[in-house]
């Protein structure tokens, strides 16, 4: 048998979308006020000279590799399929790269971006804080200006992830418009841009936005399904039956599945937030319950009311507490290269207790969405299937929020 | 022709400017809306731009995005806006152009609020944040209900885009008068005259400045270079003012701004 050895790479293009502006079908565009169209040109024209040099491949690998600790593991996790029964579940653990999450890959990929466009000073959205801490973290370690926006719902419940921007020397702002979540996080930081542009560089941190961001987003994901790949190759000796991951905006999931993406004995599945119910409101399922519409700059399925407004959203999940998704899984969902589904607040509650309990991991409530689906999908498939979750975070965060939930509300574990 | 073209060639004819005010509909309320309407007429506004309230309007600053955010708690939805038109419409002489996000267009479908739109009484459109790469289908829509479409012009758009942007415009071309968002500014961009003449070269279309403009001050330096100025965040600021002190004290306001901001100018819809 071939053992292929990992090699972490930005430039994994097994098909060609999203075609040259932007679009995934009829989904992604640039759907975005004139004023901010020189600077997503520039961006676009500095990716594109940028994968194919040298200077920014070799330096991404080589922090991929050192700085990040790249790749992560592809592991086991006995306990865990024995407790569900079936199919062995495999973790990426994304949970184990450098800041905890999977969105460093992306955050040290854009901040090298600005650099490259001589742009002094970043900014970012953040949900779960996670991409805001990936973000700050790249700002400290190449010695840029950084202003983080999040919600003051947000910066609530995920308290130890504002406190790490801050010792991490960003400024986090919060934002108190709207629902104060990520939503309203991602209008304030696009309104900043709209302003400093020139000397700014929007880190978006997710497969979300105007084109060229879902596929620059994905692209510096995509280093998560190519490790994956060939991790699968050594370890199983074979490809796995199924890839599951959560969604918010869908970048770890994008990440995972693109490589995958012309195997078509691969099923890919993304696992949605479905809150504390189907009433339009109490979730974050867009590709699940949503219709196709306009957020944050591109087509893709949103949470809308009949007017086009845009609906509240619930999440015991920060990150995942968002109306919009990437437009790539859009068509992926219309085309039928991937299945999206949802599990509750509390389908994601008792997946982090039961992954801490047979593990030792704590996942991220984010993460637990994708365990809690694997979970029972593991159970409904034979012992010669294999399911790969991605593990895209580490819930340290989450403890606190946790422990509150579980003290007020006796419903949510079983 | 359109109501837009109609009312740029009786000012041009004559060699007037035009004063432009942006409204958001439903605040404080639709009915003092429809009262402000009338009242810009009155003070010289040869069109009107009515803000349909988004939930996220990401070019706006603090000034319309919380006007939005009231306008939307009231209830103001682009049904209800478009029935207010159809019955302040007989009032008015001026035009009246809708400014609102795609997102909400989208969802509507354009056909179908272009049709409701032209039948209320709308002149003409703007979709702040549809790029002209993804505009063809509204372009169809609009030119087929006769109304104009307006796009806007940034001070980062280069020449050839700024023709193009130009050439899928009808009625007038929206320039920015800077970058960022809407709001308030004490001085104008240097420059900014400039522009306009670079734009003159590549368009015959009346040119209409907007983003920053707050004073009387200010809209007369933009009427010596341009053909219409925008005034948008001063007036809904005097409108947040006075909301809490009932309908009368917010038209009265407006109808002090108003006045002071087009004394003395030959501006207006002949009657």
């Amino acid at each position: 048998m071939v053992m292929p050895t990992p090699t972490p790479t930005t430039d994994t293009r097994p098909n060609d979308t999203p075609d040259r502006e932007g679009h995934f079908g009829p989904y992604g565009g640039s759907y975005i006020p004139e004023t901010l169209h020189a600077a997503v040109e520039q961006l676009a024209d500095e990716y594109n000279r940028a994968r194919q040099d040298p200077a920014f491949t070799d330096r991404l690998r080589d922090l991929q590799q050192h700085y990040v600790g790249r790749p992560t593991p592809l592991y086991l996790a006995a306990r865990l399929s024995e407790a569900a029964g079936g199919a062995p579940i495999y973790l990426k653990r994304e949970d184990l790269a450098h800041t905890g999450a999977h969105k460093i890959n992306n955050s040290l990929g854009q901040a090298l971006l600005a650099i490259r466009m001589g742009k002094k000073r970043i900014i970012a959205e953040t949900g779960a804080g996670q991409h805001g801490v990936a973000t700050a973290t790249a700002a400290a370690v190449f010695g840029l200006d950084c202003d983080v926006f999040m919600g003051t719902e947000d910066m609530r419940r995920q308290r130890p992830n504002v406190l790490r921007m801050q010792m991490l020397g960003a400024r986090v702002v919060s934002v108190s418009s709207g629902s104060c979540t990520l939503k309203d996080a991602t209008n304030a930081a696009l309104r900043d841009w709209m302003e400093s542009s020139p000397h700014t560089h929007y880190i978006i941190g997710s497969v979300v936005g105007p084109h060229p961001f879902p596929m620059i987003v994905r692209d510096l994901q995509s280093v998560i399904g190519t490790e994956c790949r060939s991790q699968c190759l050594q370890q199983i000796g074979r490809l796995p039956d199924h890839l599951v991951a959560c969604i918010g905006g869908g970048s770890n999931a994008a990440g995972l599945f693109y490589p995958f993406i012309n195997d078509e004995s691969v099923k890919l599945i993304g696992v949605e937030a479905g809150g504390r119910g189907p009433e339009l409101g109490q979730h974050a399922a867009p590709l699940c319950k949503g219709q196709p519409g306009i957020l944050h700059g591109s087509a893709s399925y949103v949470l809308q009311d009949d007017d086009g407004q845009t609906a509240d959203v619930h999440s015991i999940s920060a990150g995942l507490d968002y109306p919009g998704v990437g437009p790539e899984h859009a068509y992926w969902h219309d085309s039928g290269r991937a299945t999206y589904t949802s599990v509750t607040d509390s389908q994601a509650l008792d997946a982090f207790n039961q992954l801490m309990r047979t593990e030792g991991i704590i996942p991220a409530l984010e993460s637990s969405h994708a365990l809690a689906y694997a979970t029972q999908l593991a159970a409904s498939l034979s012992k010669d299937q294999t399911i790969v979750v991605n593990l895209s975070g580490r819930g340290d965060k989450d403890i606190d929020e946790v422990a509150r939930l579980l003290q007020t509300d006796s419903s949510v574990v079983s | 022709m359109n109501r837009i073209d109609r009312i740029f060639a009786g000012h041009r004819s004559r060699g007037e400017k035009a004063l432009m005010p942006f409204l958001t509909a439903g605040d404080p309320d639709l009915e003092t809306t429809e009262r402000l309407l009338e009242v810009a007429q009155r003070a010289g506004a040869s069109v009107c731009e009515l803000g349909i309230a988004f939930s996220d309007p990401i070019a706006d600053g603090p000034v319309i995005q919380a006007s939005m955010a009231h306008a939307l708690g009231g209830g103001a939805s682009p049904g209800r806006v478009l029935e207010m038109v159809a019955r302040v419409r007989p009032k008015l002489k001026m035009g009246l152009v809708a400014m609102v996000s795609y997102s909400i267009v989208h969802r509507l479908g354009v056909g179908a609020f272009v049709r409701d739109a032209e039948q209320a009484g709308i002149d003409g459109c703007i979709f702040p944040d549809l790029p002209i790469e993804e505009s063809g289908e509204a372009c169809d829509a609009v030119a087929g209900a006769g109304l104009a479409c307006s796009f806007l012009i940034a001070p980062t758009t280069p020449t050839d885009r700024a023709a193009q942007i130009a050439g899928a415009s009808s009625g007038f071309v929206y320039v920015l008068s800077r970058g960022g968002l809407t709001g308030e500014q004490m001085e104008l961009p240097a420059g900014l005259g400039g522009r306009i003449e670079g734009l003159r070269s590549v368009t015959d279309l009346p040119i209409a400045v907007g983003f920053g403009v707050s004073s009387r001050d200010q809209v007369r330096r933009v009427l010596e270079v341009a053909d219409a100025a925008i005034v948008g965040s001063a007036i809904m600021r005097r409108v947040a003012a006075r909301r809490d002190d009932g309908q009368d004290a917010v038209v009265e306001e407006v109808v002090e701004f108003m006045s002071e901001l087009g004394e003395g100018l030959i501006t207006g819809v002949s009657l």
